[in-house]
């Protein structure tokens, strides 16, 4: 149904497409897959219209194909759902699918035709709903059923369930297996490798640019796909057995320490208290929104509590700010990147000096000092092999999985006493994951205290000395990694209430 | 309080004294729908003004004043369009410089046009409708900009709400990402707007030298411009909720004057500040829910939009 042959695109400083070729047939799911900057995203907007390509040919059910801009591309039958969602939230459910529409009907006949249509596939929506006030899952709902009103001959997704509940990921996957078996051919792209496998017939994987291999999801393991992306053997995080530092007081203490939630419908630490000692990593899971930011937040010095309540090397630290905490060695990583971790319009050297100002001495006499803080930067860049032109660029031109491996590398090369990370992988590909594991687990060795907030069980079995989950603001008794079983994980993670109700 | 003052002839009066601003407000609506901020209306008013002016003055005739007017207000807003759109500069430093520019350019065309007389705009003709008691004096006395300028109103209320257009407008304000990457041209329809709201500034100003002075005096606008903008915030970029802000800071202004002439116990002053008094109110009020979908502002207004890869 499409072919694609020698397609080429090259940016200032950046081949992002180098001669890629691949087909699909008709009701094929057809997987993409890459690390963050293989180049996926721009191969998937030549196909839409939104790029063009410097050389090469597109063909699409047997006709030259080559849209000059999207809506020639939906003419022909082409829709796409979006990685960060093209919608208005100000605007109704059914003026947002007209706005995707090339010839919308009647306001009152789009609405009846979205009804009809989201309860053919399975998608409840109500057309008049404001966009805003729908969850995620909600809003995707909107942006497909906005693509199928058009008949589509061939849907792009572009890694549609990275926002998506595990409940939503399955409705998903549902109405997909409808549209491919009605004939509808999907381009998948996404580097969940699980998900590949349960849903696609074909893949592609891209690597810098160029298609290095194909194959059949079902019948190879994520393992085997997850190396073709890397393009190298990837190897578990390596540790050394713990060395007891011999230490009086642990490196971190936190006791009973419970304050109120600055966030709107935030959840309030109740009475959390643990002990991180140097070289160990703390693991704390639980679901989102149980008071991960939070615990972050107090732990860094942006949320401040009672003298005692955080405790550091024996010195009582829960009154200071952030600036006395880092000159005490904490460094942290908060969870959202784009405007709490990093200032989205300033360069990346003006974010490596936000940070590292303290640890790193980037100051002279009240005045920046420039070459000291570019190669600050230059050094994060090149250890943690951040993919961009260069340290000058913002930091919201970077893709998530490289704003990830940045922020991270920035906190981690300050030469931490106490590191405090939440989502220390969120959106990054393996290979980077597995970097800044292994990273966590050297600076653990050579000395550090590390809290590690993760929603990933398999990360913090990997990389933890002991384990807690964080329950509707609670801490569960934090727990030796080795020995505990599934089980128990299990139990912590549901049975939060019942330790605490055993505690009074 | 009203000692003195006749309410037939102060409402008749406000819909007079209000049609400047409710132009100018109407264009600046539909400029921040698309989430232009173009602070220099009050410049592109005084331009409308004097080019209205040397047109009406030089041609005879007040409509061809009226388009020119149009046609000036819309060449400075070009410069707006080009500066913000295409060099992506700050739109409010580049707003604020516009005003500045037009009341120095103005007064510079405006030499030697001092103390003329434009040619003169008659009421529309009702006929007998005219003598109505009451409503015939407020509704039927008034000459024919009176009634485009409502006409207006109308029809960008009927574009925004109905239309296909006017959905893509609003949605270039509300998201210019998310319009862009569906194909609708962010720029190309900033730079419509920006033109369409520099055209019913000059129009509005052109309607201050032509009709409600009427001659040419350095600075005649004299803030209109201003209010304009606040009126757009007061009415929650609503058209018809503008068109009330409008005759409520016109009535006031008309309230003002006659309060003067009726030798008020009330300083004039306060009459004079009450305007700006209601918008902060209205504003502070308003913004007290956090969201910003509440105010019904464009989520985009103000910001730049550059087209990334």
């Amino acid at each position: 149904m499409l072919r694609i042959e020698g397609v080429t695109k090259a940016y200032p400083g950046v081949v992002a497409n180098s001669d890629v070729s691949f087909s699909i047939a008709p009701g094929e799911v057809h997987a993409l897959l890459g690390e963050n900057g293989a180049g996926k995203s721009t191969l998937v907007k030549m196909i839409y219209g939104l790029v063009k390509p410097d050389s090469g040919s597109m063909r699409f059910r047997g006709a030259t194909y080559a849209p000059a801009q999207p809506s020639a591309a939906r003419a022909l039958g082409v829709a796409m759902v979006f990685q960060h969602f093209s919608l208005f939230e100000a605007l109704n459910v059914a003026e947002n699918v007209a706005l995707g529409m090339e010839n919308p009907p009647p306001m009152a006949e789009l609405a009846s035709r979205i009804r009809q249509v989201s309860e053919e596939y399975g998608l409840p929506l109500d057309p008049g709903r404001m966009v805003g006030d729908l969850s995620a899952g909600e809003r995707q709902r909107v942006e497909i059923v906005r693509c199928l009103l058009q008949d589509p001959k061939l849907l792009i997704m572009d890694e549609p369930t990275s926002v998506l509940t595990p409940q939503e990921v399955g409705i998903l996957f549902r109405t997909l297996r409808q549209l491919s078996a009605e004939g509808t051919a999907i381009l998948y792209i996404s580097h969940k490798l699980e998900e590949i496998r349960a849903l696609c017939d074909g893949a592609t994987i891209l690597r810098r640019g160029k298609v290095v291999g194909t194959c059949t999801p079902r019948e190879v393991s994520a393992r085997e796909m997850a190396e073709m992306m890397v393009g190298q053997t990837l190897t578990p995080p390596e540790r050394a057995p713990r060395r007891d530092w011999g230490d009086a007081v642990p490196a971190l203490q936190v006791k009973a320490l419970s304050v109120a939630s600055p966030i709107p419908f935030g959840t309030s630490l109740k009475e959390i208290g643990f002990d991180v000692g140097r070289g160990e990593i703390l693991g704390i899971a639980g679901v989102a929104g149980n008071g991960q930011d939070e615990l972050l937040l107090a732990l860094s010095g942006e949320l401040r509590t009672a003298p005692g309540m955080v405790v550091a090397a024996g010195v009582p630290l829960g009154a200071a700010g952030p600036n006395e905490r880092r000159r005490a060695g904490f460094v942290a990583a908060p969870e959202d990147r784009l405007g709490h971790a990093a200032a989205p319009d300033m360069s990346l050297v003006e974010n490596a000096f936000l940070s590292g100002a303290i640890r790193k001495r980037l100051t002279r006499k009240g005045f920046i000092d420039r070459a000291a803080t570019r190669a600050f930067a230059e050094q994060i860049v090149k250890d943690y092999d951040v993919r961009t032109p260069g340290t000058w660029v913002a930091a919201r031109a970077l893709s998530g999985g490289n704003l990830q491996k940045f922020v991270v590398g920035r906190e981690l090369s300050q030469d931490p006493q106490i590191i405090l990370i939440n989502q220390p992988t969120w959106g990054v590909d393996a290979a980077a994951a597995a970097a800044i594991r292994q990273a966590i687990l050297d600076r653990a060795e050579s000395g550090a205290a590390v809290v590690v907030i993760s929603q990933d069980l398999d990360e913090l079995l990997e990389i933890a000395d002991s384990f807690a989950v964080l329950n509707e603001g609670r801490l569960t008794v934090p727990r030796p990694v080795q020995g505990l079983s599934v089980d128990e994980i299990g139990l912590m993670m549901g049975g939060a209430h019942g330790a605490e109700a055993a505690h009074a | 309080m009203l000692g003195g003052i006749d309410p037939v002839v102060l409402i008749a009066a406000l819909m007079v004294a209000s049609v400047p601003i409710l132009l100018a407000a109407i264009g600046e609506l539909v400029v921040e729908k698309a989430g232009v901020l173009n602070l220099g209306v009050e410049g592109m008013m005084i331009m409308g003004a004097i080019c209205g002016f040397a047109t009406a003055v030089s041609t005879g005739s007040v409509w061809l004043g009226f388009v020119g007017g149009a046609l000036g207000g819309a060449g400075l807003s070009l410069i707006f369009a080009f500066l913000t759109q295409i060099m992506l500069a700050n739109q409010t430093a580049t707003g604020l410089a516009l005003t500045l520019f037009g009341l120095g350019f103005s007064s510079l065309i405006g030499q030697g046009y001092g103390g003329m007389k434009p040619p003169p705009i008659g009421p529309v003709p009702f006929g007998p409708l005219a003598d109505l008691p009451v409503l015939g004096k407020i509704l039927f006395s008034h000459d024919p900009m009176v009634y485009v300028s409502i006409a207006v109103v109308a029809a960008t209320a009927w574009f925004l709400k109905k239309t296909r257009k006017g959905l893509i407008l609003k949605a270039v304000g509300e998201n210019h990402d998310a319009a862009h990457a569906l194909g609708y041209k962010v720029v190309r329809i900033r730079v419509l707007a920006i033109l369409f709201g520099g055209a019913l500034a000059g129009l509005g100003g052109s309607y201050v030298s032509l009709v409600r002075v009427p001659q040419w005096t350095d600075g005649i606008t004299a803030g209109a411009g201003w209010i304009a903008l606040a009126i757009v915030v007061f009415g929650s970029w609503k058209p018809w909720r503008v068109l009330l802000g409008a005759w409520l800071f016109g009535g006031i202004t008309v309230l003002q004057l006659n309060m003067q002439a009726a030798g008020s116990w009330l300083p004039v002053q306060y009459l004079s500040m009450s305007p700006y008094l209601i918008t902060i109110l209205v504003l502070v009020v308003m913004s007290a829910d956090r969201s910003r979908a509440a105010m019904n502002a464009p989520a985009a207004l103000g910001k730049n939009f550059q087209a990334s890869r």
